[in-house]
C-alpha cells in the first residue's frame, strides 16, 4: 500500500490530491479500522487542510451528524468540518489506540510536508528524536521533494538516525556513514549509544565519530575565529577614527567615545523621522550612515576649532579638556533622550543567522559590521592616500610650516582631519547600535579599548590599527572559553603592558627622524 | 687604553634604510679640542647620539677610556664623564640660573642623595665661580626662561662645567648669537680644553678658525678629510662637497 | 626662610602670605568642627554630624589630591588611575574592619563576612590572612598601592612611556581593576563591596567619638603629608622632579637616573593615595568597586588643576573648592553638576592652566 500512496504523492496533482483528501474524509466517522485507513491516507495525501481535522479527531473535539457529515468543536461552537459553517450538535467520534497510532504518524508526515518551513524543520527534528525505522521511507520521500538546503539536511540527518536503529546491517552502515559526515553533536550521541547495541559495527561507528569530533573542533575553531574578527572589527571601527586623530594629528580626544555615542543617537533619530514614512523606514539605517558622519563631523569641527586648536602641543590638557567635553555631551544627551537605552530595530536583511557549510553559524548582523569595517578602512585609507585633502593632511602632518609655506591652509586642514576622524566614530556608532544598547554611556566602554588599539598597533599606522584590532579581538575571544569574559579582557590589556615593553611604539612603529619628535 | 679616549670604529646607524652613519671611525685624545663640520645630514648629531647613548649603532665600536659606550645609558654615559651640549639650548626655565648649575653639580644623583642634599660652602663657592666664568652672576636668582638666546648658551655650557665632564661634546655652540659673543664662545671653550677633551660641531668656519685646532670634515655618514682648518678648505673634495661639483 | 630665598631655592614665586594664612586658618577651622558638633543644637555655632562627615571625606580627598599633585604638578606624571591606588588602600582597611565583625554578621559565622558565607566560601582565602591585625591592614593599605604603583612604573618609565602614553596606562589599570574586583569570585565581595562595618580599633564606629577620632586622624594626616610633601619638593630632589616634568631626556643627560626619579615619586604618591583611602573608608563606611572607576580617578585630577598644580596650596585649594561645589550642586541640582564639572575640565585647561593659584598670584609675578 505503501508504494501506491508513494506513487501517488509523487505524481498527484495538486486537484488530485485535492479530491483523495475529499474522498478520504468520510471514512473518519466509520469504524475504527476505517478510521485508520483514513486517518493514514489524509496524511500520505499532504494536504494541510487535514491538520485541524486530525487534531480534532485526535482530541475528541469531532462529532458525526447523522447523514456521516463531520463537525468540529471549536471553543465551544459547533462547525462543519470542510465548510466552517455553524451546526447542531451531532455524536462524538470516538476512536482506538490504532486510530491513535495512525493520527501520530500522520502528524508527522503531513508535518514534513507542510508548506511551512518551521513546521517541516519541527517534523524533522522530531522525526529525528524519534528515530524509528518505519520512518526511513517517508523521510526518503521527504528528502527527495525538500527544496530548501538547510531543512533537506535536518531530514538527512533524521533519515540517517532512523536508519541506524533499523534491524538490516546495510541501513545501519548507511546511516553511520551519512552521521560521521555531519558536524553534530546530537549525531556523535546517537553513534555513540548504537555503539554499545552493535558491536559488530564498533570500528565504522568509531571512525565516523573521530570524524564529527574533528568537524566540531574546525566548528569551534571557526565560529571562534569569526566572534573574535567580530568584536575586532567592532573594535577597528571604534578605533579608525581615533587613528586618525590621535594617530595622524597627535591630538587626544577623550571624547572619542561620546562620538561613537551621538553616531549612534543619530541612528535612533533617524529611525524616528523615517518611522512615518512606509518607503523610508526600511532605508532609515543606511540613511543613517551619512546623517551620523555629518552630525559628529559637524560636532568635531565645533571642538577642534573652538576649544582643542588653543591646546595644541599640551596634550595632557587636551585630554583633560576633551575629557570634559565628553562628560558635557554625555549629560546633554542623558537629558535630552533619557538615561534608559534606546531601541534600533534591524532591518529585516540583518536579522538571523546564515548557516555555513561545516554548520558554521554566523549572525547576519556580525558579517554586516565585519564587511561595514573593512568598507570604512577602505574609504579612509584611500581619502589618505588619493585625494586632495588626504594629501594636504600628510603635508601638514610631516612639516607644518613648509606646508604653510606652500599655501596649505594648515587651521582648515586641521579642523577637516578631525572632522574626518569624528565623522568615522559617528559611523562606527551606527554599526554599535545594531548590537549594543543605546545609551548617554556608549561610548565610554569602547573609548580605553580603542585607545589600547592604537597603542597596540602603533601611533600613525592604519594598517598597524585593522592588525592590532582584529589581533585583540581574535585573542579576547580564544580567551574567553578559559578565562571568562572579564580576566580575557584584563589579560588583553596586563598583555598590551607587556608588549609596549618590547615595542615601546607599537606594532607598526614609525621609525628613523621622523618618529623621534 | 688609555683613560678618556674617545674612540669610535666602524660605526654604522641605519634608519628605515637610510644610512646616517656609514663605517665611521674617529678618535679624540684626552685634551684635545676637535672641531667637527660637514653639510647638513653628513651625520653630526647622530655621532653624537651615539656617544650619549642615545642612539643604538647598528654596527660598530664605541668606547670611552675602557668602557663600551653602546650598552649603557645616557644617565650612566653621563656619569662617566661625558657631558653634552645640544644645538638647541634646554635649560630647566622653571628653575633659577643657580639652581640649574646646582642640579648640574657633581654629586650623588640617586633620588634618596637629592633629597638629603645640603648645599655645603665649597659647592657654593664652585658654583659661583662658574657663575663669574658664564658671566651670569647677576642673574643668579633670576629664572632661566628669562634669559637671552645667549645667555641660555652659556648657561647650558656652565652647566657642562659642573657636572666637571672629561669629554665635553658641543653642538652648535654659536648658532644665533652675536660676533661679539661667538668670540666669547670660542674664549670660554679654548679655557676650559686643555684640562679635558671637547668635541665641537659647527657650521661657521670663521668660529672654527678661530678656535685653531685640528678638524674633522664629515659627509654622508664618514669622514671625509681631517686636519688643520687651512688642510681641509684645501682639500678638493672638501670643496667639492660644499661648493657643489 | 630668607636664606633659601636669596638662594632662589623656590620653584615658583612663593604663593602670597595671604594664600598660605588661608590654608592654616582653614585647617585650624577645620580642626575645631567636631568641638563644635558636641554643642547642643540649638546654639549659634553649633555644626550638624552631616558637616562634618563631609568635612572629613573631604580631608581625604585632599590628601589624595595631594598625591596627584606630587606625581602630576612636580614630576609631570598625569596618573588616571590614581582612584585605583585609593580604592585598594580603601579595600585594605575594608577587609580589616569586616574582619572586626566576627560572628556579628546576619549569617553569625565567627570568621567568615557575610558575602563569603552567602557565596558558598567553607574557609577564609589565603590573602584574607593577617588582615585581623590592625598594623597588618593599615601597612597593606600602604604597601599593595605602593607595589602596584612600582611595577606599573617601573615597566612604563624603564621602556620611556611618558606623557599620554602612561596616562593611558593607568586608565586602563583602574580599569581592569575595576572589572575584576565587581567579580564575586575575587573574594572581595562582587559589586557590593564592604558595609556594615562595626568597630575598629576597640571603639564602635556608630558613635560620635568615632567619628570625631577618624576625622582628627584624618587632618592628622593631612597635616603630615602636607609636611611630608613640602619637605620633598623643597629638596634638591624636588628640583629635580620639576626639571623631569620639563625637560626629562635633558636631565637624563645631566647624569640623573630619571627612572629611579619618577619611580620613587610615584610609588610615594600611590602610597599616600592609599593612605587617603584607608583614612576614607571607616569614615564613610562602606567600599565598592564603584571607587575604582576611571571617572573618580580623572575627577580627582582635575581637583588639583582647578587648584593650581604644581603648588602644594593649590592641591588642598581644589579638593576642597571642587567638592564644596560638588556637595552643594548635587543636593539641589543633580542634573547639572556633570556640567558644571565638564565645565570645569574645559575651563581649568583653557583659561586657567595654573588653576585658582595662579590666578590669586596674577600681578606682580617676576
Amino acid at each position: 500500500m505503501w508504494r501506491v500512496v508513494l506513487l501517488l504523492l509523487v505524481f498527484a496533482l495538486p486537484v488530485r490530491a485535492q479530491g483523495g483528501f475529499e474522498a478520504a474524509l468520510p471514512g473518519l466517522a466509520g469504524g475504527f479500522a476505517q478510521q485508520a485507513e483514513a486517518v493514514e491516507r489524509l496524511g500520505a495525501i499532504g494536504d494541510p487542510r487535514a491538520v485541524p481535522i486530525l487534531r480534532a479527531l485526535a482530541e475528541g473535539r469531532m462529532q458525526k451528524r447523522a447523514d456521516g457529515g463531520l463537525l468540529i468543536v471549536e471553543g465551544g461552537a459547533v462547525r462543519d468540518a470542510l465548510t466552517g459553517a455553524a451546526a447542531e450538535a451531532g455524536e462524538v467520534v470516538r476512536i482506538n489506540n490504532r486510530v491513535r497510532g495512525a493520527l501520530r504518524g500522520a502528524f508527522g508526515r503531513l508535518q514534513l510536508l507542510s508548506p511551512d518551513p518551521a513546521e517541516r524543520i519541527a517534523a524533522a527534528e522530531g522525526l529525528f528524536r524519534s528515530r524509528s525505522p518505519e520512518n526511513v521511507s517517508l523521510l526518503e520521500d521527504a528528502v527527495g521533494r525538500e527544496t530548501d538546503p538547510a531543512i533537506r539536511d535536518r531530514m538527512t540527518l533524521a533519515l540517517a538516525a532512523s536508519r541506524l536503529a533499523a534491524p538490516e546491517d546495510v541501513a545501519k552502515r548507511q546511516g553511520i556513514v551519512v552521521l560521521g559526515g555531519t558536524a553534530s553533536a546530537e549525531a556523535r550521541g546517537l553513534l555513540l549509544e548504537a555503539r554499545a547495541a552493535n558491536p559488530a559495527l564498533a570500528a565504522e561507528i568509531d571512525a565516523a565519530v573521530a570524524a564529527i569530533d574533528t568537524r566540531l573542533q574546525l566548528k569551534r575553531v571557526a565560529e571562534t575565529a569569526f566572534q573574535g574578527l567580530s568584536l575586532g572589527s567592532i573594535l577597528l571601527l571604534a578605533a579608525l577614527g581615533l587613528a586618525v586623530t590621535f594617530g595622524v594629528m597627535g591630538v587626544i580626544n577623550m571624547a572619542h567615545g561620546e562620538m561613537v555615542m551621538l553616531g549612534a543617537y543619530t541612528t535612533v533619530l533617524v529611525q524616528e523621522l523615517c518611522r512615518g514614512v512606509p518607503w523610508l523606514a526600511p532605508l532609515s539605517l543606511p540613511i543613517s550612515v551619512p546623517a551620523a558622519f555629518l552630525v559628529t563631523a559637524a560636532v568635531g569641527v565645533a571642538l577642534e576649532r573652538g576649544l582643542i586648536r588653543h591646546l595644541y602641543g599640551r596634550p595632557l590638557e587636551t585630554l583633560l579638556m576633551t575629557f570634559g567635553v565628553g562628560m558635557i555631551l554625555q549629560q546633554g544627551v542623558r537629558l535630552l533622550f533619557g538615561a534608559q537605552n534606546r531601541e534600533v530595530v534591524s532591518p529585516s536583511w540583518m536579522q538571523g543567522t546564515l548557516l555555513l557549510p561545516g554548520g558554521i553559524e554566523v549572525t547576519q548582523n556580525r558579517l554586516w559590521i565585519i564587511l561595514f569595517s573593512l568598507v570604512v578602512l577602505g574609504l579612509t585609507v584611500a581619502a589618505i592616500r588619493f585625494s586632495r585633502f588626504g594629501l594636504e593632511m600628510r603635508a601638514v602632518v610631516q612639516n607644518r610650516r613648509i606646508a604653510a609655506t606652500m599655501g596649505i591652509r594648515t587651521g582648515r586642514v586641521d579642523a577637516m582631519t578631525f572632522a574626518f576622524g569624528s565623522g568615522i566614530a559617528g559611523m562606527a556608532g551606527v554599526a554599535l547600535s545594531q548590537i549594543d544598547n543605546v545609551s548617554p554611556n556608549l561610548g565610554t566602554g569602547y573609548i580605553i579599548d580603542s585607545f589600547m588599539v592604537v597603542v597596540f598597533g602603533g601611533v600613525g599606522s592604519l594598517a598597524g590599527t585593522m592588525i592590532g584590532a582584529l589581533t585583540l579581538g581574535v585573542v579576547n575571544k580564544m580567551l574567553e572559553p578559559w578565562a571568562g569574559v572579564v580576566l580575557a579582557k584584563i589579560a588583553v590589556l596586563v598583555g598590551i603592558m607587556l608588549f609596549i615593553q618590547r615595542r615601546p611604539k607599537g606594532l607598526f612603529a614609525l621609525k628613523g627622524r621622523a618618529a623621534e619628535q | 687604553m688609555r683613560d678618556g679616549r674617545l674612540y669610535l670604529d666602524g660605526v654604522s646607524v641605519v634608519f628605515d634604510g637610510f644610512r646616517a652613519l656609514n663605517n665611521l671611525s674617529l678618535i679624540v685624545e684626552p685634551g684635545e679640542l676637535r672641531a667637527i663640520i660637514g653639510p647638513n645630514g653628513a651625520g653630526k648629531t647622530t655621532m653624537m647620539d651615539i656617544i650619549t647613548g642615545k642612539t643604538r649603532p647598528t654596527a660598530g665600536t664605541v668606547s670611552f677610556g675602557d668602557r663600551d659606550l653602546t650598552r649603557l645609558d645616557e644617565a650612566t654615559i653621563a656619569n662617566l664623564g661625558i657631558g653634552r651640549k645640544f644645538q638647541k639650548p634646554t635649560v630647566f626655565d622653571a628653575l633659577t640660573v643657580f639652581e640649574n648649575l646646582e642640579l648640574a653639580l657633581k654629586a650623588p644623583r640617586d633620588p634618596w642623595s637629592c633629597l638629603r642634599w645640603r648645599l655645603s660652602g665649597t659647592a657654593r663657592r664652585c658654583i659661583e665661580a662658574v657663575l663669574e666664568e658664564i658671566g651670569l652672576a647677576e642673574r643668579a636668582d633670576h629664572r632661566a626662561a628669562i634669559l637671552s638666546h645667549g645667555q641660555r648658551q652659556w648657561l647650558e655650557i656652565g652647566m657642562l662645567l659642573m657636572q666637571d665632564p672629561k669629554l665635553l661634546l658641543v653642538d652648535e655652540p654659536v648658532a644665533g648669537m652675536t660676533d661679539q659673543e661667538t668670540e666669547h664662545t670660542a674664549a670660554l671653550l679654548r679655557r676650559i680644553a686643555g684640562s679635558r677633551s671637547v668635541v665641537v660641531v659647527e657650521h661657521d668656519l670663521e668660529f672654527v678658525r678661530a678656535l685653531g685646532e685640528k678638524v674633522t670634515v664629515l659627509c654622508e655618514g664618514s669622514v671625509l678629510s681631517e686636519g688643520s682648518i687651512d688642510h681641509v678648505q684645501n682639500d678638493p673634495r672638501v670643496v667639492d662637497v660644499y661648493l657643489g661639483r | 626662610m630668607s636664606a633659601s630665598i636669596t638662594l632662589g631655592g623656590r620653584l615658583r614665586p612663593a604663593p602670597g602670605t595671604i594664600l598660605r594664612g588661608l590654608l592654616l586658618a582653614g585647617l585650624a577651622l577645620l580642626a575645631l568642627l567636631p568641638v563644635l558638633n558636641r554643642l547642643p543644637p540649638d546654639a549659634a555655632l553649633y555644626v550638624s554630624d552631616f558637616v562634618v562627615a563631609v568635612s572629613g571625606k573631604w580631608i581625604c580627598y585632599a590628601i589624595l589630591a595631594l598625591a596627584i599633585d606630587l606625581a602630576w604638578g612636580y614630576a609631570g606624571i598625569l596618573s588616571l588611575g590614581h582612584g585605583a591606588f585609593f580604592a585598594l588602600g580603601g579595600y585594605a582597611i575594608g577587609m580589616h574592619l569586616m574582619r572586626l565583625i566576627g560572628p556579628r554578621g546576619v549569617y553569625g559565622h565567627p570568621v567568615l563576612p557575610d558575602f563569603m558565607v552567602f557565596l558558598g566560601y567553607t574557609e577564609l582565602p589565603w590573602y584574607w590572612q593577617g588582615f585581623q591585625f590592625f598594623p597588618f591592614a593599615f601597612a597593606m593599605a600602604l604597601i599593595v598601592p605602593g607595589v602596584l604603583a612600582g611595577v606599573l612604573g617601573w615597566l612604563a618609565f624603564r621602556s620611556r612611556i611618558t606623557g599620554v602614553y602612561l596616562s593611558i596606562i593607568t586608565q586602563a589599570m583602574t580599569y581592569a581593576l575595576m572589572l575584576a574586583f565587581f567579580r564575586n569570585d575575587m573574594g572581595f565581595g562582587g559589586n557590593n563591596g564592604f558595609t556594615d562595618f562595626k568597630e575598629l580599633l576597640g571603639m564602635p564606629l556608630n558613635t560620635a567619638g568615632a567619628r570625631a577620632a577618624l576625622f582628627y586622624a584624618a587632618l592628622a594626616s593631612l597635616g603630615a603629608s602636607l609636611l611630608l610633601c613640602r619637605h620633598i619638593t623643597k629638596s634638591k630632589l624636588g628640583r629635580v622632579l620639576v626639571a623631569v616634568r620639563d625637560a626629562e631626556s635633558r636631565v637624563r643627560f645631566l647624569g640623573y637616573d630619571t627612572t629611579a626619579v619618577k619611580l620613587s615619586v610615584f610609588v610615594l604618591s600611590a602610597m599616600l593615595a592609599g593612605l587617603a583611602g584607608a583614612l576614607y573608608v571607616p569614615l564613610i563606611g562602606i567600599i565598592n568597586p564603584g571607587e575604582f572607576s576611571p571617572g573618580n580617578s580623572i575627577e580627582a585630577v582635575v581637583w588639583v588643576a582647578v587648584g593650581g598644580r604644581g603648588t602644594l596650596v593649590g592641591a588642598l585649594l581644589g579638593a576642597f573648592s571642587v567638592n564644596a561645589i560638588k556637595t552643594w550642586l548635587t543636593s539641589f541640582a543633580p542634573d547639572l553638576w556633570l556640567f558644571v564639572l565638564g565645565g570645569l575640565f574645559v575651563a581649568v585647561t583653557l583659561l586657567l592652566p595654573r588653576g585658582i593659584v595662579g590666578l590669586l598670584q596674577k600681578g606682580p609675578g617676576r
